[in-house]
């Protein structure tokens, strides 16, 4: 058996039966890690010494009988983006080269409650603003369906190194689409919570408001378990849904039959690559089959989806990323200067890459006396239409579904110079953000020899139902999430 | 040409709630920099701010005292700028819709009422604080700057004036009306020196009822740089307007030592403070049934119980006011009521000689060594003419000083007057046998007289003799 190509829930099992230690699972992970890890960059930081001292203290406490939690001793990959306490978190960008955090993210606490075994930091588009990886200070990661194509982003680095059997499962963050494009991309499964559902607390902020943590797996059923694990209040984070999270595991019984499913066609049409379209009708005629009736419906205001989403995001992220300022912790410009507004200045001229600092100009422009109203204040304005539409969806449909994302995943370098087409990969996950539902991007087959997504959206809170649809396509699809890499 | 005054108020007071604004960190004054500080209020990456209720209470038990109205729903914004002292370089403010607004509150001067209109009272956070080191003494040219956030998310309630003042007298009669209103509800320390209560003003000179240019005005730390600055800042226009110079609206910063006021450098104002919504907080909805209840909280307030105090125990407006400015005072003053000695005297003595004992011993009248019933003690000893009105000033202070009771004073040390008539009487006659010249000149009608035997009797009898009798007795046997 190749435990690195195993299910989290199976080597959880396996461990509680005793079949592996932790210390056997994580030290597998950790081969695998030097094996790929040159190819694929994965990981901007692995915490090797950490996990083995964990899953070493993990399997003690397990051999003396003691409960170490739902998932002991299972290995994990953060994203680096999300605070852990004591070990390096950089969000991808020189900014924070060597920051190492005072607190862990509340999901960070979750999943360490649970018993998990962090194997490292995971990498990014620099704060979570890109779509391919290659926004990383520290270098891109590669697809590892084909090396010399992108994973996607902003989780890039979550993706790979679940799909490249370097972790079982990973965290990543999704404010545009981040969790599901890269899933999409890298052929596994990847979904954003409703807003609210899971804690934002040590969670490094892109855009506020459209920010959410999410699971990234091998399998639906993984989703579901982690999803279990992260979901739920938190007092930390005033956005916080006030209500306990169901048992999402439980609720995966495939009964699907009679469900009603939209094809959102401003989503699955114009400027999506043949190849995925091919895959994404092959994947409602197996959803018909499964008793589920698939009709098309018009949402209109998606059409200003990617505009809003372009000044909201940016706008918020503008004030987000102000305190990255070289005065308290993090990259400082070692030009000597007497002026604070100069030490600000080549600060974060040097400090942020070129992407953050597009958004970062966006967003000021776009807050600016004179211009609120004409942008920011319009822009909210189609984020209420776009949650109207998606409302009046909901009365006549129990999900909607698109591809994850218009095209398979492209060449790096390609899309580097032309950032509108850079953004339009984003086009068909965006719309769920600005309207804080949740979305599951499963993986539905390959294109031309690369993976395809095929998104899976419901109305706030219904992460169980879209993730039972998700499961019943899972056992028809018959999906290996096994790149040829080696 | 009609000149008029125009003058309205800012003032930001910290709440002496137990923790800070977004977090847990304690909110007491004076420890070591940065020791009362956590990643919250440092503006850590990944943070998030929780709202404190009790900031949100006490906003509304201030706007409730101002005559307010409780904004159903009020949001949080965020105020954008760079500055090291910011953590986040912006601070959570509130903007277009604040906790509580439309108010008044209603100050007298000189038994005239001025209803001062409230625009509004809002919740945000106070910023660190920067010791620049260097000879500029600012931001601008230090060699370095020092920063301590033990301050830093300290929750501030703000209150805007409309522009209803009309004289710095008028300015520092509400600013001290507006700082016994925070006393009283307790919701902050109000010391204008230590910074959690601050103050900026706008002022302009209306012309044949034109308005003027508005100039605003910074860095009053007390009641007296408010009145001065605002004093000079009232002359400068109109002798400028007089001059036919024009005016500039701009931000002039009052130099307490020079006892002027100077532009403060463009540079440091011209912020665009991008204001938008605070996505990482909901809105907050207080619940009519906790604004009730809050209402019910509601104490007799500074000028209720400054109007009461003048009806019930017929005090002058001057003592009123001041026994009425703090709350302790005034309950102090209502606990030596109950004793049943005079309000009026118990009043003098505490306006009188007990703030001063307290004011150069630096000790709050909640600490006062002399309880309220000793003072009225003190009283009653004078009201039976145990002692005189001079003997008690030195009881008071010894009371004052070692905390025993003025009676126990007065036994002590035998101070007790001399009113025992056939006791004094023998003294009398004493002293006009022995100073036959002075009894003729008495006789002759002479006051000099008078006071030369009434000395003669005070030293006879150390200071213990009744003067009033001795004066009687005197008049009596040498008319
Ligand atoms: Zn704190």
């Amino acid at each position: 058996m190749d435990l690195t190509f195993s299910g989290a829930l199976e080597i959880a099992g396996l461990i509680k039966n005793k079949e592996i230690t932790s210390v056997e699972a994580v030290e597998a992970f950790l081969a695998r890690i030097d094996a790929v890890e040159p190819d694929v960059h994965s990981y901007i930081n692995v915490s090797a010494d950490i996990a083995r001292e964990r899953a070493a203290a993990i399997d003690s406490r397990l051999s003396a009988g003691d409960d170490a939690g739902a998932f002991a001793g299972v290995p994990l990959a953060i994203k680096d983006v999300l605070s852990t306490r004591g070990f390096p978190t950089t969000c991808g960008s020189r900014m924070l080269e060597g920051f190492v955090p005072a607190y862990d993210a509340t999901v960070v606490e979750r999943v360490n409650d649970a018993g998990t075994v962090m194997l490292g930091k995971a990498n990014m588009d620099e704060f979570a603003m890109g779509s391919s990886t290659e926004n990383s200070y520290f270098g891109p990661t590669r697809n590892p369906w084909d090396l010399e194509r992108v994973p996607g982003g902003s989780s890039g680095g979550s993706a790979a190194a679940v799909a490249a059997g370097e972790a079982p499962w990973a965290l990543g963050s999704d404010t545009g689409g981040s969790i599901r494009q890269p899933a999409a991309l890298c052929g596994i499964v990847g979904l954003k919570p409703t807003y609210g559902l899971v804690s934002r607390y040590g969670l490094v902020a892109f855009a506020s408001s459209l920010d959410q943590v999410g699971p990234m797996t091998r399998s639906v059923g993984d989703c579901a378990a982690l999803l279990g694990l992260i979901a739920g209040h938190d007092p930390c984070d005033s956005t916080s849904i006030d209500e306990p999270a169901p048992d999402y595991l439980t609720g995966l019984d495939g009964e699907v039959k009679g469900m009603k499913a939209g094809i959102v066609k401003e989503l699955s049409s114009d400027g999506i690559e043949p190849g995925v379209l091919e895959r994404f009708n092959a994947t409602v005629k197996a959803l018909e089959g499964l008793g589920v009736s698939c009709e098309e419906v018009s949402l209109p205001s998606f059409e200003y989806g990617l505009s809003a989403y372009y000044l909201i995001a940016p706008a918020e992220a503008s004030s987000n990323l102000a305190r990255f300022d070289g005065v308290r912790y993090g990259y400082r410009t070692d030009l000597e200067s007497d002026d604070i507004w100069e030490m600000y200045d080549e600060t974060r001229a040097a400090g942020f890459g070129g992407e953050v600092k597009r958004r970062i100009m966006l967003g000021t422009y776009a807050l600016s006396a004179g211009y609120y109203d004409a942008y920011y204040a319009q822009a909210q304005k189609i984020r209420t239409l776009i949650v109207r539409d998606y409302g009046r969806a909901w009365d006549s449909f129990d999900v909607l579904v698109s591809p994850t994302s218009p095209s398979t995943a492209f060449k790096l370098g390609e899309k580097m110079d032309d950032p509108l087409t850079m953004y339009l990969s984003d086009i068909c996950t965006i719309p769920v953000n600005l309207a804080g539902i949740p979305a599951l991007s499963l993986p539905c087959g390959l294109a031309e020899g690369l993976p395809v997504g095929f998104q899976v959206m419901g109305p706030p809170l219904s992460e169980a139902k879209i993730m039972n649809v998700a499961y019943a396509l899972e056992g028809v699809l018959g999906f290996e999430p096994r790149p040829p890499l080696d | 040409m009609e000149f008029e005054t125009i003058i309205g108020l800012e003032i930001h007071a910290e709440l002496n709630t137990a923790s800070k604004m977004f977090c847990g960190c304690p909110t007491a004054f004076g420890g070591a920099p940065n020791t009362s500080t956590c990643p919250i209020c440092l503006g850590h990456p990944g943070v998030l701010p929780v709202a404190n209720r009790e900031a949100v209470a006490d906003t509304i038990l201030l706007g409730l005292a101002l005559n307010c109205k409780i904004t159903p729903r009020s949001i949080f914004h965020r105020k954008n700028y760079f500055y090291p002292d910011m953590p986040k370089n912006f601070q959570i403010s509130q903007y277009d819709i604040p906790l509580t607004a439309d108010g008044w509150l209603e100050v007298e001067m000189e038994g005239n009422n001025r209803r001062v209109g409230i625009t509004r009272v809002h919740l945000e956070e106070d910023t660190g604080k920067s010791v620049h080191i260097g000879e500029s003494g600012r931001i601008h040219g230090a060699d370095f700057s020092l920063e301590d956030f033990n301050r830093a998310g300290i929750p501030l309630a703000e209150i805007v004036t409309e522009p209803d003042l009309r004289s710095p007298e008028e300015a520092r009669a509400f600013m001290q009306l507006l700082r016994a209103t925070l006393e009283y509800l307790q919701i902050s320390d109000c010391k204008m020196e230590e910074g959690s209560l601050r103050c900026d003003a706008n002022i302009s000179i209306a012309v044949d009822g034109a308005m003027g240019t508005k100039v605003e005005i910074k860095n009053m730390n007390s009641f007296r740089s408010l009145f001065r600055a605002l004093s000079y800042e009232d002359e400068r226009q109109r002798f400028a307007i007089k001059q036919g110079e024009t005016l500039v609206q701009e931000t002039r910063h009052w130099d307490d030592a020079a006892g002027v006021t100077h532009p403060l450098r463009s540079k440091e104002e011209a912020f665009d403070y991008r204001y938008f919504p605070e996505p990482d907080l909901v809105p907050i909805e207080p619940d009519p049934a906790w604004v009730e209840e809050l209402r019910g909280r509601l104490p007799e307030l500074p000028m209720e119980r400054l109007r009461r105090f003048r009806e019930q125990y017929g005090l002058s407006d001057e003592i009123a006011v001041m026994l009425t400015s703090e709350k302790a005072l005034a309950d102090y003053f209502e606990r030596a009521v109950e004793t049943g000695q005079d309000p009026v005297e118990l009043a003098k003595w505490i306006a009188g000689d007990l703030v001063a004992l307290l004011k150069d011993a630096v000790v709050p009248i909640q600490s006062c060594p002399l309880e309220p019933r000793g003072l009225g003690e003190l009283v009653a000893l004078v009201a039976q003419k145990v002692i005189s009105g001079k003997m008690a000033k030195e009881v008071l202070k010894e009371a004052f000083d070692t905390g025993k009771g003025p009676k126990e004073i007065v036994e002590a040390k035998g101070l007790s007057q001399i009113a025992d008539a056939g006791e004094l009487d023998a003294v009398v006659d004493e002293v006009i046998a022995a100073n036959p010249e002075a009894a003729e000149d008495m006789r002759g009608g002479k006051e000099q007289a008078l006071k030369f035997l009434m000395g003669q009797v005070m030293k006879k009898t150390r200071g213990q003799a009744n003067p009033e009798m001795a004066s009687d007795l005197i008049k009596k046997k040498l008319t």
